[in-house]
């Protein structure tokens, strides 16, 4: 009984998947809707285009504004999360401005960086940084409050130096936190990627979706938003794994990681 | 934030005493005032920056003109819309996700595919098929929100306490009112942490869609400002969002002190 109740469990989330996508298809095929096109021309507009010479011209460009984006912000808002979280006094003189920059809705900053910085590669890797960076900020400063004092403590009792205090007790007991944030920057990254591809670009999946409903070729839309949804499973994927990894010691490592 | 120094006044500058309670005040007065001086003294081209204290008069201009209070209103209540629709779409099925072990199996993976999905990619697709209109910008923001209202009703019902549901089985509580009396109010923390998170995507892909396609709102206003190379209104209006982003969140946080004041993790002994 109890194998069998398993055994339908995993054949049912197998399956629904593979029903969803079949009922589309079937239901698409025969109505030739113009909004919804058949799965074969979406997945042959997939084929030839995206996985065609798109992958340098538009989906590696939209990749390495993520990456550079990304990690410039992860790199400035842990550094100055530390700043900020080991200074008791800077960092209560500096929540409002935190907060502020925190809850402003992102994409309010894309008409700012296009005047001041264009609509160039450039202002598209700094208006990433700049949205992903409050969220890592906010998540170290966190982080590193929630430190139990008494390990601090205990640690500098025991003679640890500065240098060995930050690197072993106060790094490692923010991690799990840091990488939290780092997950919400991530896909706050895909995002403004996108939506600035869409405003202003000259390549990028962003404006190969946004010239292909210009043209009404409306499977060729269909599969850059296939595209996207990919890259976003894979860059969470990849953020999962390194994650796993990194806080392989933390208990609540797994619980996290969820 | 514990810690025993919480209430003792804090050395400032030239020696003065200053409460600890007056710093966050102190501090964003400083940061305005060195940004002001920084364009002032032109070490900012006062062409893309101007000068904080230009913005928040601006701002305070705004606020006399009608067209103002109408974008805001038209992104407060597409805003409340969608929130509305996903919470009772992501916590109906979540809770069904939650106590069925059958649905749970059958849309995990489902749910796993779709929820990395950028929302935003699915723009050009909302506003083809629903048209430039408030339907499409409430669409795709619910469609936002669902997924952590979604996720979290689904980990706090996992984690309601099995002794709590065997207990109740125990002394003959039937199923609704184990599910409606035990499992969703010990699951009600998840649901309100997912209603805070969906809030806030909610007011990001509302925002979104009023810059990016042109939908009234606080953000198409942030749109012709900028077209229109008015700096001073451009800036005047990010700053309103970002405050109408700051009062939501804490208007959450205390709507959810203020309805779980029962539940454990909210108790003032145990913070």
């Amino acid at each position: 009984m109890k194998r069998n109740g398993r055994t339908v469990l995993i054949a049912l989330e197998i399956a629904t998947p593979f029903v969803l996508v079949t009922l589309y298809a079937l239901w698409a095929a025969p109505r030739d809707s113009f909004f919804f096109p058949p799965l074969g021309e979406i997945l042959a507009a997939l084929r030839a285009d995206w996985f065609g010479e798109r992958i340098l011209s538009d989906i590696w460009p939209s990749i390495r504004r993520i990456l550079l984006g990304f990690s410039l912000s992860a790199i400035l808002a842990v550094g100055l999360g530390f700043a900020l979280g080991l200074s008791r006094r800077a960092r209560i003189a500096t929540a409002p401005l935190v907060e502020f920059f925190r809850a402003l809705p992102p994409p309010a900053l894309l008409p700012l960086t296009i005047l001041v910085l264009g609509v160039g590669d450039v202002a598209k890797v700094l208006l990433i940084a700049l949205v992903c960076l409050f969220p890592i900020l906010q998540n170290t400063i966190a982080g590193i409050t929630g430190i139990d004092p008494t390990l601090r403590e205990t640690a500098r009792m025991y003679g640890i130096t500065r240098r060995g205090e930050l690197l072993h007790v106060v790094l490692p007991g923010a991690l799990p936190a840091i990488f939290a944030g780092l997950r919400t920057s991530l896909s706050l990254a895909v995002i403004m990627m996108v939506i600035s591809e869409f405003v202003a670009a000259s390549n990028g999946i962003g404006f190969g979706i946004w010239q292909a409903k210009r043209l009404f070729d409306i499977p060729l839309m269909w599969s850059g938003i296939i595209i996207l949804g990919i890259l976003g499973y894979i860059l969470n994927m990849a953020l999962l794994q390194i994650e796993s990894r990194v806080l392989a010691w933390h208990r609540g490592a797994r619980k996290a990681a969820e | 934030m514990m810690e025993d120094r919480a209430k003792t006044p804090t050395r400032f500058l030239l020696g003065a005493t200053v409460p600890e309670s007056a710093l966050p005040w102190l501090g964003t007065l400083a940061a305005i005032a060195l940004v002001d001086l920084a364009v002032r003294i032109g070490m900012l081209p006062a062409a893309f920056f101007p000068p904080p204290s230009v913005m928040f008069v601006t701002l305070g201009a705004l606020l006399g003109t009608a067209s103002f209070w109408h974008g805001l209103w038209d992104t407060l209540w597409t805003w409340a819309a969608s929130l509305g629709a996903a919470a009772v779409l992501g916590i109906a099925l979540g809770v069904g996700m939650g106590a069925s072990r059958y649905l749970y199996a059958s849309l995990r993976l489902v749910v796993e595919f779709l929820r990395p999905i950028p929302s935003v990619a699915l723009i050009p697709a909302v506003i083809l098929v629903i048209g430039v209109d408030f339907g499409s910008k409430i669409f795709l923001a619910a469609f936002a929100a669902f997924w952590p209202i979604l996720i979290q009703t689904i980990y706090g019902m996992h984690d309601v306490e099995p002794q709590a549901m065997d207990t109740a089985r125990a002394y003959g509580m039937p199923g609704r009112d184990r599910l409606l009396r035990v499992a969703l109010p010990s699951a009600s923390p998840y649901v309100g942490t997912g209603i805070r998170i969906g809030s806030a995507v909610a007011l990001i892909i509302v925002v979104t869609m009023e810059i990016v396609v042109g939908i009234p709102g606080l953000g198409e206003l942030i749109l012709q400002a900028r077209q229109g190379a008015n700096v001073e209104r451009t800036y005047a209006l990010i700053l309103a969002a970002g405050l109408l982003g700051m009062s939501l969140n804490l208007g959450f946080a205390r709507l959810e002190a203020r309805l779980l004041f029962w539940h454990p993790s909210h108790r003032k002994d145990t913070r």
